[in-house]
């Protein structure tokens, strides 16, 4: 789960890592009411920064600086609302104005490759470090961390040494790294990135920004829903998860219902190759059911997909590997009686193809029960190749 | 031969008295795994009948070594408790830990894995978030439907369940000498490059087929490994072409940020290095099928 900045710097204070303060705001009053409080503080000067879990915010003019409350609320009505990369800014962080000397980069990070974690730091901050990296690579230094070990103030210098932080900020820059591996390690996090870190003229180091990501594996032991946003994202995507699915909107036109990530994942591309003979039809979305397949799941699954206005055939892939398939079938059929019994009517085709474990026992069932909605297809690939079809009418 | 679990593996459950785990050492004794005991402190001493077999409960795995033997542990113990579960595998110094348990932090992760090379890597980890292994006719030791092929002389390795069983069900008229589910983790424990030297070193295995999918530079790396030690023919296949950036796709390592970890590039990579690439599984099947 991504944060936005004002959490993730919440996070920060949390564990003392030196943040601008500054309050977040919905509204241009909110807004005027914060400025005020900085002003009133001897502050007039604020920065107000759109809140979206993107990138690039600054570049799409989602950063302003503000002189006094008028200001701020004229630039917070310009930045409220605003659309960054398909990103809507529904808040703003208002935070003081900070003397900036120096900017620098920081992250902690998952390095899959290692199995371990990693540490970057450079001297030069402020822009993509993906920039640095490629125009000004010995500019970046990438040092592993040892979970075991952590990234005390030993390991912390030497993350700062390699960065080649200036003297100046050594000590600061140290004190910051050890508090936000705690922020790393005390949150579950897979990412905690400050861009930039900076140096003030008054020689303290703060984190000017905070990207944070937490693992949603740590559900049992982070209070993750107090962070999580609500009626972010598509609505669909949000119904879904209310329902405990496994659902990513995509933007064609076939459903997809399948078990196992990887065979889901397959079978959009399956349909997408499929679809290249009608029309360019495209999968509408991924949703993985599980090994489990039940009838419940199932209903509530095809509800979802069905909801969908933009799919005009669903494709049910299914291979019966602990779950066999006349189990799967078995669901199909009660979740298309429990659609019914719930008013909607089951209209668009659905294309399904059983394999694996009892799969002759699943088709039996699902031809006895002689659905008019429902056609069975043997073979995955004649499968997608009918729900493409059938989507492209 | 087969890599990894043969006839000869002796399997403890770590788990096994839970439902998951009750369940799963009932089809794996099925499979004909010789499981030869449970770990549960909280039930040491007690005995479980599974349709007639009595599988003994031990304390710990040590004990459950001392007494039996044991040299393979499947762990079904729940995300809480799995941490705890796989250091004490590598402390009893066990040859082979399979990680069955799907919704691990990753930091808890990072630190058995980091824990396992600290003490030399005496133990093997597959998984975590994987169906765990299986060589046909031999043993079985994981949640890997046991009667949707056969043996044969296929070697198979793949970050995902269920296209796993799709391809050894597409190719149960040859069969596999070992199907191993490495995880769709952000963190695993064996790799695809790891079962592709076992397989490479496997008398019994004549091809390879690897199944990978988005997020990450395993396949990446994995091609770059097949270019300078694989002699045998590998067949592979890539999940997630459609997949957009920044979406997780269920598997929580199975993500494209960026320009990284697209299947197009993993497709291009194993390509540059001679491994055919299917584009649907059933293609997959089919090319490793010419191979024979």
């Amino acid at each position: 789960m991504d944060l936005f900045e004002y959490q993730a710097k919440a996070l920060f204070a949390e564990y003392g890592v030196p943040v601008p303060q500054g309050k977040v705001a919905s509204t241009p009053e909110e807004v005027r009411a914060i400025a005020e409080e900085f002003a009133a503080a001897g502050k007039p000067r604020v920065v107000v920064k759109a809140q979206v879990k993107t990138g690039g915010r600054g570049k799409a003019g989602g950063v302003k600086v503000a002189d006094g409350p008028d200001d701020a609320v004229a630039k917070a009505e310009q930045i409220l609302g605003m659309d960054i990369k398909g990103h809507t800014v529904h808040r703003v962080l208002v935070e003081e104005a900070s003397d900036i000397a120096e900017e620098y980069y920081f992250s902690f990070l998952l390095d899959r490759a290692n199995r371990t974690f990693l540490s970057i730091c450079s001297a030069e901050g402020g822009m993509e470090i993906e920039e640095v990296a490629a125009t000004n690579p010995e500019a970046v230094a990438k040092v592993a961390i040892d979970p075991l070990k952590g990234a005390p103030a030993d390991v912390a210098a030497d993350i700062v040494a390699q960065g080649k932080l200036p003297e100046a900020a050594a000590a600061g820059a140290v004190e910051v790294i050890t508090k936000l591996w705690d922020v790393f390690v005390g949150k579950d996090a897979t990412l905690v990135e400050v861009n930039p870190l900076i140096l003030t003229k008054d020689g303290r180091v703060v984190a000017l920004d905070g990207k944070v990501t937490l693992d949603d594996n740590a559900e049992f032991r982070q209070d993750l829903a107090s962070l999580a946003s609500a009626a972010e994202g598509d609505p669909l995507e949000v119904k879904a998860k209310e329902k405990g699915l496994n659902y990513v909107k995509l933007d064609g036109e076939v459903g997809i219902i399948g078990n196992g990530a990887g065979l889901v994942m397959s079978t959009l591309d399956v349909v997408a190759y499929a679809g290249e003979q009608y029309g360019g039809v495209k999968p509408a979305n991924f949703l993985d059911i599980g090994g489990g397949a039940s009838a419940e799941v199932m209903a509530n699954g095809l509800e979802i997909i069905l909801g969908d206005p933009a799919v005009k055939s669903v494709f049910v892939n299914v291979f019966g590997g602990i779950t066999a398939c006349d189990a799967v079938a078995n669901g199909i059929v009660q979740a298309l009686e429990l659609l019914e019994s719930r008013g909607e009517d089951v209209t668009k085709p659905l294309v399904v193809r059983l394999d694996g474990n009892n799969a002759e026992l699943g088709r039996a069932i699902l031809n006895e029960r002689n659905h008019p909605a429902v056609r069975q297809v043997d073979t995955m690939d004649g499968a997608a190749a009918q729900a493409a079809e059938l989507a492209a009418k | 031969m087969a890599i990894f679990l043969t006839k000869d593996s002796k399997v403890l459950v770590q788990g096994m008295t839970g439902s998951e785990g009750t369940k799963h050492t009932r089809r794996m004794l099925a499979a004909g795994t010789n499981i030869v005991g449970g770990v549960n402190p909280r039930k040491a001493g007690q005995t479980v009948d599974f349709d007639g077999t009595q599988v003994p409960v031990f304390g710990s795995v040590a004990e459950g070594i001392k007494a039996t033997g044991a040299d393979v542990t499947v762990i079904f113990v729940p995300p809480k408790f799995a941490k705890d579960a796989v250091i004490e595998a590598i402390d009893a110094e066990i040859g082979l830990a399979v990680v069955i348990t799907e919704g691990i932090p990753v930091h808890d992760t990072a630190n058995f894995w980091a824990y396992a090379c600290s003490k030399g890597n005496k133990t093997r980890i597959i998984g975590p978030n994987c169906p765990g292994l299986i060589s046909p006719g031999q043993s079985n030791a994981g949640i890997i439907p046991a009667d949707i092929t056969k043996p044969g002389r296929i070697g198979l390795v793949s970050k995902s369940g269920t296209l796993t069983y799709q391809m050894m069900y597409e190719l149960r008229d040859i069969g596999f000498s070992t199907c191993v589910g490495i995880g769709g983790d952000p963190i695993i424990g064996t790799t695809h490059i790891d079962a592709l030297a076992a397989f490479e070193a496997d008398p019994d295995t004549d091809a390879i087929v690897m199944i990978g999918e988005i997020g990450g530079d395993a396949e990446e790396r994995a091609a770059e490994y097949i270019k300078k030690h694989v002699t045998k023919p590998v067949v592979g296949y890539v999940a997630g072409f459609t997949a957009p950036e920044g979406k997780t796709m269920g598997h929580a390592g199975a993500i494209v940020s960026g320009s990284s970890g697209t299947a197009a590039a993993k497709k291009e990579a194993l390509e540059a290095v001679g491994v055919k690439v299917g584009k649907t599984p059933s293609e997959t099947a089919k090319l490793a099928r010419a191979l024979f």
